[in-house]
This record gives C-alpha cells, structure tokens and sequence, in this order.
C-alpha cells in the first residue's frame, strides 16, 4: 500500500513537471516570449529550488521528528549516555550548518535566477570574508575535537582493575563465550587444539584452562565495569552492543578489548520498555559471510547478586568434557609448534570486586 | 542560451572558430611542438577501427570512458536495484528473479552470500569502473587538453592504453559475474581473512581472483592516464596559461591525477600480497585461522595491516572521485550565474589542502578495529580538520550564486544539487570523523547514508553536470535541456527520499551489508522506511534512464551544437564545433586572462574569453590588468 501511494506519487510528480515544462513552452509561444533559450523554464526552476528548500525541509523536519523515538533505542551503559550526549550536541552543531548553508542556496538560486537587463555582481574575491569562514569552522571543529579526543581516551583507556572479565571469540557464524573460572585468570587456548568439542582449543595442561568456563549467553552484572576480551578464530567479525554503545573487531591472531559498565538490568529494561521479550543483543558488524546477518549472541545484565549465584553454578569445560581432557596429553605431543595466547596478567581478583 | 548576450566581437574569439567543414589552416607556430605536425590535419582516410576503437584522440578516448562508465552505471544500479529488493521486503518471493539469477535463487529466496556479492560488486563498480574511470577517465581526457590549450595528451598512445588496460580491467571485473562460485563477496574493501579463504565464502574463490586481477589492470591504466594528466598540465600549456590562469576544473584534475599517481600502487601492494597469501602460502595478513574445521598453518600476519594499506588508497579514492566534479561544478555554477568563482585562489588553496590531508586520514576507517587508541586520537584530529576547506569550497560556492545571475541549465541544476548533496552528505562526516562517536556508527547505515551521499551521489551529480554541459563539446549537438529538468528533479527528491531516511536507521544502528535484519530486536523497527527506501531507490534509479535516452537521442538527433552556447570564457569554446585530432585547425590561441572574467563591468558583454588580449578590453580593465596592457 505504502509502495503503491508512493509510486503514484512521483508518477504524478513527473507528470507535473512534464506538464509544466511543456505548458510554458505553449505559453510562451502564446504570450510572444518564446525563445528557445531563457524563458519561463528558467523561472520554473527557480520556483521549484523555493518548492524544494520549504516542502523538503518540511518533509524531513516532519520525518524526522516521527522517527526520532525509534532511532534512539534505549541506552545502558555510562559511556553510552556520554556519547549520546555528544553524538546529539554535535548534530545540533552541524544541523545548524546544514539548515543555514542550504537555505542560502535554494535562496540565492531562486532570488538570483536570471532577469532580463540586470547583470550579475562582479565579486572575485574578499580575502576578509575567506578568513572569517575559515577560522570560525576552525574553531568548532577545534571544540568538537577536543571532546571527542577526551571522551575517546577515557573509553578507550584501560579498564579499571575490578572489572569483571568475560571472552568472546567469533567464528563463522555464532559467538563463543567463555569465563575464566574462579581463579579469575583466563586459561591459554591455542588455535590448533580447536576441534568440534574444544571449540576455543582450550590448552588444559595451563592449570589456569582448568576452571574456565563457556556459555551461550554473555552475563554482565549491573553497574560493575565488565571488560570484553575479543578474539576471533577465522574471519574478521566485530562485536557490536548497540545498547551499550560498544563495538570492536574481532580479529584472527590480535586480540582486542572494550570495557564498559551496564547500568540497566535485562529485568529492569524489560519493565521499562513494556516488552518482556526483550533482550540485549551482540551483532557482528564486520562483513564475515554468509550468515553474517544472524550472528548473534544474547546479553544478559544480571543484578550483581544474580550474577555471582550464576558464576558460582557454572560448570568449568574440563569438568564437563574429561574427554578432552584425556585426549590432550596425547595430542599435546605431537604438535611441532605449539602456541601460546598471551598470558592473562590483569584478570579481577573477585567475580564482583567492586560490588562487595 | 546562445542568444542571450549579443556576440562578442573580439577578433580573437573568432579567429579559431572554424566550424565543422571549414578547411584547416596549417601554420607553424611556438607552444604545441611535436604534435603540431601529426594532428593538425584530418585524417579523411584513417581506417574506422583507428579513428573509433584503437583511437589516440583524447577526445574519442574521453567518450570511450564515459560509455564504458554509463554501462557499468547500469549495471552498478541495477545490482542496488536487486538487493534493495531484498531489504525492503526480506519475506518477499523472489522466484520471478530465477531466470536471470539462476541458482542464486533457492525456493524463492536470494541467496544470503550471492547478496553479498551483490554488495560488493555495487560498490567496486561504482567505486572504481564508474567514479573514477567513468567520471575523472572522462572529464580528464576530454577537458585537460582542450582547456590548457594543447593538441592532445602528452602521449596519446599511453592514452589509448590507458582505456585498453581499463576495458580489459572491465571484461574481466564482468566475467567473474557468471562463474559458478559467483563474483567477489567480501565486500568492496575485500578485507582478509574472507577475502582471501574461499573455505569462507565461495566468492573468495575463483570471484576474488578475477577480481584482483582485473583490479590490476585497472591501476595500471589509472596510472597510465594519471602520469598523462601530470604532464600534460604541466608541459603543455598554451602560451600565457599559467597555473594562476588555469579554470578550476584543470586544478582539480591535475591534483586528481596526483592522488592516483601516489595512491593506486599502494592498492596494488596490497593486491599483490593479498595474492601471495591466497596462491602462495605467504601470511601477510593471516594468522591463528580455524576454518572448516581445518587449522591453517599461516601464523604472524595481521589483517589490520590489509586495512591500513587498503585505506591508503581507499580514502584518497573518495577524493579522487569527488574532486574532478567540484571542478566541473564550479566551472559550471560560475558560467551560469555569469559570475567569477568567488576566491579562485582560495578554491586552488582548498583543494590542495583536501589533496594533503586525504593521505593523513586513512585509518578513519579503522577506529574500531584494534588499532592502537593514540592512532585513532591523531587521525581524528587531521580527519575533522578536512572540514574547514570543505567548507571553504562550500562558502565560495554560495558566494558565487549570491547576487549572480542564474541560468538554469541541466547542468547548473546539476551543480546546485552536487553543493546541496556535498553539504548535506559532508556534515555528517564530522560525526563520523570524530573516534567516540564511530565506535556507535562505524559499519551502520549511517555510514552508508554519508558517503552514498558525499561521495556516491554527489559525484554522480558531477558527472551528470559535466556531461550536460560539454555534450555539446563532445557530440556537437545539444541535450534535451526539458528532459534534463526532469531527469534532474527526480534524481534530487529521489537521492534525498533514499539517503536521508538512512541515516535514521543508521543512527538506530542497523549494521550495514545485512541481508535482513529480521534476526534481531534491536534492528526490527523501520521495516516500512526499508520498504520506502527500496521504492525511492528503485523509482531514481529507473528515472536514470530519462538520461541514457537523452544522450543517445541527443547524440543522432539533438539540435545543432553553437560554438560556444554556454557563452563560456575557456579554451574549448574556441574550438570548431566539432574539432578534429589536434583541437584547433589553426593555431592555438593563447592566453591573456584567468577564467572567471564574466558580467565585468566595463565591458558590453557578459563573458571575456580567456583568449581576449587585455589590449582589447580597455574599458574593463582592472588597474593591474591595464598596467599589463599598456
């Protein structure tokens, strides 16, 4: 229906158009005027550069006032508020640019169409007027890098040591999750020990892989800093949070990293929103292949308490596949070049250091 | 438009205008050496296959581009035409496509990883085979000789081949459409590991081959063609063209061509290892890889490093597409507002600048990808200050319409609509730009909103200005104007229907090269603004052919051509109607002004043409240019 109303539309619109660029050429010859060169074309056009500047703004300050509701999703985390901030701060900036800029060159286009007898203003240059529209963008921009920059270092700084710690490691086409058990260190993995049971090639002669733990679901507590470590095993994807304003590739043989604190529970958002469906949701936002569109993983903000009862009831991998464990010594051996992920230096000493 | 002004009487506006069967005038003279003698005259006798195919005219080398480039146009739209499909009614049947896509249709559905050939082969032939082939391959062979005032290229045979290596580079780019394992599916970046793993989809097969190959070929002739423009600018100028006196479009050619030369071998680098790791077992950009469940022995390399050389070139690529059109706009929108471009030198400044910077802002692309931090706080600086002379460029256009006095022509609607896209597409880049706010918009239809409209549409709406403006030039005949106002409108409402409802869901973080977004809560919302955009896509892409029909009507069928109908200021227009291999029968005229000398006061017509000697012009002559005249 929407299609239909739209198409006809712009049939009609083009129908107008042609109607009004041939009844001008009639009038034209009517009234006397017709020159094959500037006649009422050329004032129709100028009409239309008004019509486009008041019906376009109009069109898109109405579109994007009816929209505004679901481009925002809800926001949970802190930084996310911060750069909400700023992402709203700098559009009012460059709305303001976009709103005056274009409405000076649907204006001049149509104030200054051409008239018969009067000749355009010989103005060549004015050095004074090119400094001031160069130094005044120059200094917004100069504010709008200094906040970025500062905002963009403290995201990107390191996490604070009691952040909770979780992995996950893209593949093609699901996200592994995996925890690093209660001595709070990571275990080493290594590619070449992947197989369709240890899908993360856990390396269980580390005693640290021992009580590693891999789940489905990501579980974050509530205002606790959570510090996701990213890894991927074949292609590039990227880990992307919408809701927490978090995204960083995954990249084969790099390991990268992104910290942030939630501050909505799952239960808490889902009250708020009135959909007891809902779900915090990690993409993969870089290209990977085919089923790239529906690689997904659930994120669950868990109240610090419900978290830790959770941590505390997992399973450790090695404990629930002791064929892998069996299996490793022998085929440990026979690997010619083993290698070594990198050693787990600041792992929290708790599951919830700083909520206790 | 022909008759709005009296004609000049200038003896020396005239003295070139030889028009189209007027014998030529051979005569000796200083400027144009070497080719004086091979070009001057008209080869009645030239074999078909010489004079049309394996030409070494830049005139008939410029037309070859641009229908190479309007065919891959088509086929670039049609390819949008066939995923918007998908995304705007992901549970639609397809079935009625099977014909044509073959098995790339499953029970109705499009194939998820054929969709992403879609995506990618959308964006390397707008990219590559449209933008810069089809736009700067054009506008600089055609426009660089005819306005510096010179006979042809430097070297018309590293001209010709030039095309040839891009025809190749073309055939074989299309080829790889039909193979079985499909075209390249990794995006047009073609990031590795996908790109180079056939295990991880099966256009990175034989699809990824032929695409580097042919991207090969094509380096080598934007090479070929760059190094010709460099020189040609710089050795062959006519007598009194100094670079002060250039027209803005050669400035933005020449620094185009700049940009390739440094640029386009670091893609081949890129290319080139790329090759190594998927034929050779090297791993440059490969490492710790578990596929199929096989582990691969390649360990060391980083894929982050393919992305710093990819974006070595790719980003000065968006300047190498959008700097031949906001040369042409500005030609286009001073001689219809018959005004000089407002602060000429402050344009020159603003492109170099733009030049300079484009090599400083790569890694912009790349805030999220684990790079370094500190990086990324550097590239943001240098990325945001590439606003201040974008924003010159802007202002200077403004001030040029303001108090002008408009011609709307197709190619001056054009022009006002490239400024309009340039400023709206532009801005959003300095949110982009900015590190904090891409970690939420990095890879979103954000993205795609922007540069489809700063880059994609806005160059477009170059080439579009470009072509309707110098068709006469070229073709000696006149476009339709009426056809080219509707072709115009529909193509602006149309451009602005599609890309600024995009950035709403971009902004509502819809991850982009998604084949639907179904899978997810987060990205449920907007299915009726994706059916919308589809339609307005689909509704301007078909409006395209309102142009195709123009200019191959036009072509047969168009009014006659004046010689000069624009009543321009620059060289071309001195040229015969339709000049013959070495432009001008007679002598090269020389010249005595910069470009921009139209609505002078003084003087009783409203354009003085760049070969109009000072001495003629008494009455308009500012002080300094008098005191060169006595």
């Amino acid at each position: 229906m929407t299609a239909l109303t739209i198409l006809l539309v712009l049939v009609l619109l083009l129908v107008v158009f042609g109607l009004l660029f041939r009844l001008q050429i009639l009038t034209s010859i009517f009234s006397g005027t017709f020159t094959r060169d500037i006649g009422m074309s050329n004032s129709v056009n100028a009409i239309l550069m008004l019509v486009f500047l008041v019906f376009g703004g109009a069109w898109f300050a109405y579109s994007f006032v009816e929209n505004f509701n679901k481009m925002n999703p809800p926001i949970a985390s802190i930084h996310g508020h911060q750069m909400e901030r700023m992402f709203w701060t700098t559009m009012a900036v460059i709305g303001v640019a976009f709103a005056i800029t274009q409405t000076l060159l649907f204006v001049y286009s149509y104030k200054y169409q051409h008239k018969e007898g009067r000749r355009a203003y010989f103005f060549a240059h004015n050095n004074k007027i090119e400094v001031i529209w160069t130094v005044i963008p120059a200094i917004v921009m100069a504010a709008l890098i200094f906040a970025g920059w500062k905002a963009w270092t403290r995201i990107t700084g390191p996490a604070p040591k009691n952040s909770v710690v979780v992995e996950v490691m893209g593949k093609q086409f699901n996200w592994l999750v995996r925890y690093p058990g209660r001595d709070m260190k990571l275990g080493v993995i290594n590619y070449r020990m992947i197989d369709a049971v240890n899908e993360w090639g856990f390396d269980l002669s580390d005693k640290s892989a021992l009580d590693d733990f891999t789940t489905n679901e990501i579980h974050v507590p509530k205002g606790v800093p959570v510090l996701i470590k990213i890894r991927s095993r074949d292609v590039l994807h990227a880990v992307y949070m919408p809701h927490f304003r978090v995204q960083m590739y995954a990249v084969p043989g790099m390991p990268t990293r992104f910290w942030f604190t939630p501050t909505i529970s799952t239960d808490e958002m889902r009250a708020k929103l009135g959909n007891p469906k809902f779900n915090y949701e990690l993409a993969c936002n870089q290209v990977c292949g085919g089923s790239h569109f529906a690689m997904k993983a659930t994120v669950i903000v868990d109240e610090p308490d419900d978290y830790q009862n959770w941590y505390a009831a997992q399973q450790s991998f090695s404990a629930k596949n002791p064929e892998v464990m069996a299996a490793l010594k022998q085929k440990a051996k026979t690997l010619v070049n083993p290698v070594v992920a990198q050693p787990e230096v600041e792992a929290a000493p708790m599951p919830l250091a700083a909520s206790n | 438009m022909s008759d709005l002004t009296p004609k000049p009487n200038f003896s020396a506006s005239v003295q070139a205008s030889g028009g189209v069967g007027s014998a030529p005038v051979p005569t000796t003279e200083h400027g144009d050496h070497l080719l004086h003698d091979d070009h001057d005259h008209e080869h009645h006798d030239q074999h078909w296959l010489w004079k049309y195919v394996f030409s070494q005219d830049h005139k008939q080398i410029a037309k070859q581009f641009l229908i190479t480039g309007m065919f891959w146009a088509i086929l670039g739209g049609t390819l949008s035409s066939l995923f918007r499909l998908q995304l705007g009614w992901p549970e639609g049947s397809m079935q009625w496509l099977t014909p044509f896509l073959g098995h790339w249709i499953q029970a109705g559905k499009l194939n998820p990883e054929f969709y992403l050939a879609l995506v990618t082969m959308h964006g390397t032939i707008m990219v590559f085979f449209v933008l810069t082939a089809g736009l700067s391959g054009t506008f600089s062979n055609f426009l660089i000789p005819l306005q510096v005032g010179a006979r042809d290229m430097a070297s018309g045979f590293m001209n010709m081949l030039s095309y040839w290596f891009f025809f190749i580079s073309s055939v074989i780019m299309f080829s790889s459409l039909f193979i079985e394992t499909g075209p390249a599916a990794a995006g047009w970046t073609i990031y590795p590991p996908l790109s180079a793993l056939p295990q991880a989809i099966p256009g990175s097969g034989m699809g990824m081959t032929l695409w580097l190959v042919s991207m090969v070929f094509f380096i080598v002739s934007q090479l070929l063609g760059g190094v010709n423009y460099v020189t040609t600018v710089i050795n062959l100028r006519t007598r009194g063209m100094s670079m002060s006196k250039l027209p803005l479009t050669i400035w933005a050619f020449f620094l185009t061509a700049i940009l390739g030369i440094l640029s386009f071998p670091v893609l081949f680098s890129a290319a080139l290892l790329l090759v190594f790791d998927r034929s050779f077992g090297t791993s440059f950009f490969l490492s710790d890889i578990y596929i199929a469940g096989q582990a691969l022995s390649n360990q060391g390399g980083s894929p982050v490093l393919f992305q710093h050389l990819f974006w070595f070139l790719g980003h000065p690529e968006v300047y190498i597409v959008i700097m031949p059109a906001m040369g042409m706009v500005s030609e286009v929108l001073s001689t219809n507002a018959r005004k000089p471009i407002f602060g000429y030198r402050a344009m020159i400044g603003s492109l170099i600048g733009i030049s300079l910077l484009s090599f400083v802002v790569w890694a912009h692309h790349m805030f999220v990808t684990g790079m370094n931090p500190f990086l990324g706080s550097v590239f943001m600086f240098l990325t945001l200050i590439i606003a201040v002379p974008s924003g010159v460029k802007v202002f200077n256009w403004l001030a040029t319409l303001w108090r002008g006095n408009i011609r709307f022509t197709a190619a001056m609607l054009f022009s006002i609509g490239f400024v309009s896209l340039f400023i709206s597409g532009g801005l959003t880049g300095i949110i982009l730009g900015n590190a904090t706010l891409d970690i939420q918009m990095h890879n979103t239809y954000f993205v795609v909103a922007h540069f489809h409209l700063v880059m994609g549409s806005s160059a477009f709406f170059g080439l579009f200005a470009g072509v309707y403006h110098w068709f006469p030039k070229m073709f000696g005949r006149m476009m339709d104007e009426k056809l080219g106002y509707i072709h115009f409108w529909l193509t602006f409402a149309g451009v602005y229907l599609v890309f600024m409802p995009m950035h709403y869901v971009g902004i509502a973080g819809f991850p982009r090269r998604y084949y639907a977004w179904t899978g997810f809560d987060a990205f449920s919302q907007f299915a009726d603004m994706n059916k919308f955009i589809s339609i307005a896509a689909i509704i301007a892409f078909l409006g395209q052919f309102i142009f195709i029909f123009n200019f191959f009507y036009s072509i047969f069928r168009g009014r006659r051509a004046t010689q000069n109908p624009w009543n321009s200021t620059t060289l071309e227009w001195t040229t015969p109607i339709e000049p013959g291999h070495g432009n001008w029968p007679g002598e090269i005229p020389a010249v005595y002004r910069w470009p921009y000398d139209y609505s002078k006061p003084g003087s009783d017509v409203d354009f003085i043409p760049q070969n109009v000697p000072l001495s003629q012009t008494q009455s308009s002559n500012l002080p300094y240019e008098q005191e060169m005249a006595d």
